[in-house]
């Protein structure tokens, strides 16, 4: 496989990751806007680990996902005080000061980063993301699974049945912390370098989009998300230049044309993040999307449904 | 008594809901809490549910001072509310919020449960891998209703169970009020339906802006004019179901 094709894999493979990360917490109804910092937190345990005590890259990460886990467990409790959007403000917030300060340690390269010996390919990351997935989607059908649901759709009543929603929604929000800090991990060891500036709140604005976008109901939503939303600035790119001769023929223009400006793929990305927004609110994959698409259900929902109404 | 409750006092930031309440229920007893709307009924219910900090006062459930418990433990010890307003879960199936009840019951027999439930509502056994969000508002009630019975409860509370439903399904709530208590639940009853109300209880009280004004025998209360009074305020519209007691 060739360098370029290697490095969509790791990069798509790692989203997949974060998005688990940051859907956890989402399942549990608690919107996380801070995972490019629970992201850096991993990367540079793992870059430090190895850099400055030569450790192989097997203790490097799961050290990596206990400090995500550990001090998302620590905020955790504060931190879920807040509701809505002032628990997007504070994890933003705590993003920050997370890149704040790794920018101002000077054991962690400040400003100039930190370069990551223990290399590992891309196959790393990938089964990694495999297992969390499949991870992901076993956590989602046990008992804690239901009660993340449950308390998404009620919090009152959830803790009236005498479920500790404050205790699933710190659980969910550590264990989205250890899978940011294993995509953190992943991160430093396979591109070899960590600098602060690859954790900004854009990325924390990504994978957030990855998951709505996506679909929160289930666990197909944040692999679906992750995989379109990193595939599709790369098929755009290949795209885009036969777009342009396409406009350009069909203006009766041909020969030579410079290739299309860059930053149109963003255009044509932003665009289709409003339309996705506008028409599928609850994100692309759904619950009942999921339904409708198991055979000899379809039938039997539309007749009740029939009966209820009349 | 399977309930002793005494002194009860509930604040929510300056407001005063619920001002020294002492209720007692027997074990087997329906006893019902009237009042308008802001009386405190539903603040006593999610106090004496654990899901908000009690001021002052004590709560005894079958012997035991609950004054200061985790609705966790309230429900192990087997008290479980229903929330006004059939609250549901409305992204689950039917069966999954079922499950929901049984939350505290680890490895119990909660399958028998739950097929001993779909034998007493069958329309929920019909729909039980569909989204709970397209039952129709009876069966919204009736899945509540299951969720609880689920735990095992040994008192159910009510809050407003006949809100907002049809006045066939309301016959059919309180004929199952009325079977659920002679299979041994303990059964304190909130309700807007007066009349229904104080039909199935043994016993009633009527709170006013917190606090218990009358308490007495459900046929007395029923005869009293004085309920009339305080609870219908002066609201009494001549379809109210109290009227046609009175």
């Amino acid at each position: 496989m060739s360098g370029y094709w290697t490095g969509i894999l790791t990069i798509l493979s790692i989203n997949i990751i974060m998005a688990y990360a940051v859907f956890l917490p989402v399942a549990t109804g608690q919107l996380n806007l801070g995972g490019a910092g629970f992201q850096a937190l991993g990367a540079y345990t793992a870059a430090f680990l190895s850099a400055a005590f030569g450790l192989n890259a097997w203790v490097t990460i799961p050290a990596a996902m206990a400090v995500g886990g550990l001090v998302s467990m620590a905020i955790a409790f504060p931190l879920l005080r807040t509701k809505g959007v002032y628990l997007v403000l504070a994890t933003f917030a705590l993003a920050e000061v997370i890149a704040g300060v790794i920018l101002n340690t000077d054991a962690l390269g400040g400003a100039m980063g930190l370069s990551v010996p223990d290399f590992l390919d891309y196959h790393v990351p990938l089964i990694a993301a495999v297992l969390v997935t499949l991870f992901v989607f076993y956590l989602m059908a046990t008992r804690f699974g239901l009660t993340m649901r449950a308390a998404h759709d009620d919090d009152v009543v959830t803790d009236l049945l005498g479920v500790s929603v404050r205790g699933v929604r710190v659980a969910a929000f550590s264990l989205g912390g250890a899978l940011a800090g294993l995509a953190g991990a992943l991160y430093a060891h396979t591109f070899s370098f960590v600098d602060i500036q690859s954790f900004n709140a854009s990325l924390s604005i990504y994978v957030l989009l990855y998951v709505l976008l996506g679909g929160t109901q289930t666990a197909f939503g944040p692999l679906f998300g992750a995989a379109f939303f990193t595939l599709l600035p790369e098929g755009l790119r290949v795209v885009m230049p036969e777009l342009k001769t396409f406009i350009a023929a069909a203006f009766h223009q041909s020969g030579p044309l410079s290739p299309p400006d860059e930053s149109w793929r963003f255009v044509i990305l932003g665009v289709l993040t409003v339309l996705m927004m506008a028409f599928r609110p609850e994100g692309l994959i759904t619950r009942s999307l999921i339904e409708r698409l198991k055979p000899g259900r379809r039938t039997k929902r539309l007749d009740v449904a029939q009966e209820v109404s009349a | 008594m399977l309930l002793e409750v005494r002194g009860l006092d509930v604040r929510y930031g300056r407001t005063h809901a619920v001002k020294s309440i002492d209720l007692d229920l027997a074990e087997g007893e329906i006893v019902t809490v009237l009042g308008a709307n802001g009386a405190g009924k539903t603040s006593l219910l999610r106090a004496l549910q654990g899901a908000i900090k009690s001021g002052s006062g004590s709560v005894r459930f079958a012997g035991e001072v609950l004054t200061h418990a985790s609705p966790a433990e309230r429900v192990r010890r087997g008290m479980m509310l229903v929330p006004e307003g059939r609250q549901i879960f409305v992204s689950m199936t039917v069966e999954e919020n079922l499950l929901m009840g049984a939350y505290l019951r680890r490895g119990a027999d909660w399958h028998q449960d739950l097929s001993q439930i779909y034998d007493r509502f069958p329309n929920l056994a019909e729909r039980r891998h569909m989204k709970a969000s397209i039952l129709s508002g009876g069966e919204q009630q009736m899945l509540a209703i299951g969720r609880a019975l689920v735990s095992r409860p040994r008192l159910i509370m009510l809050d407003e169970p006949s809100l907002g439903l049809s006045p066939l399904f309301v016959n059919n709530l309180f004929e199952l009020i009325k079977e659920l208590n002679r299979s041994g639940i303990s059964i304190l009853l909130v309700e807007q339906n007066t009349a229904m109300a104080l039909d199935v209880a043994e016993r009633g009280y009527v709170l006013e802006l917190g606090r218990v004004v009358l308490s007495d025998r459900a046929d007395a209360l029923s005869r009293d004019p004085a309920l009339a009074e305080a609870y219908l305020g002066g609201h009494a519209s001549s379809q109210h179901p109290i009227d046609q007691i009175a």
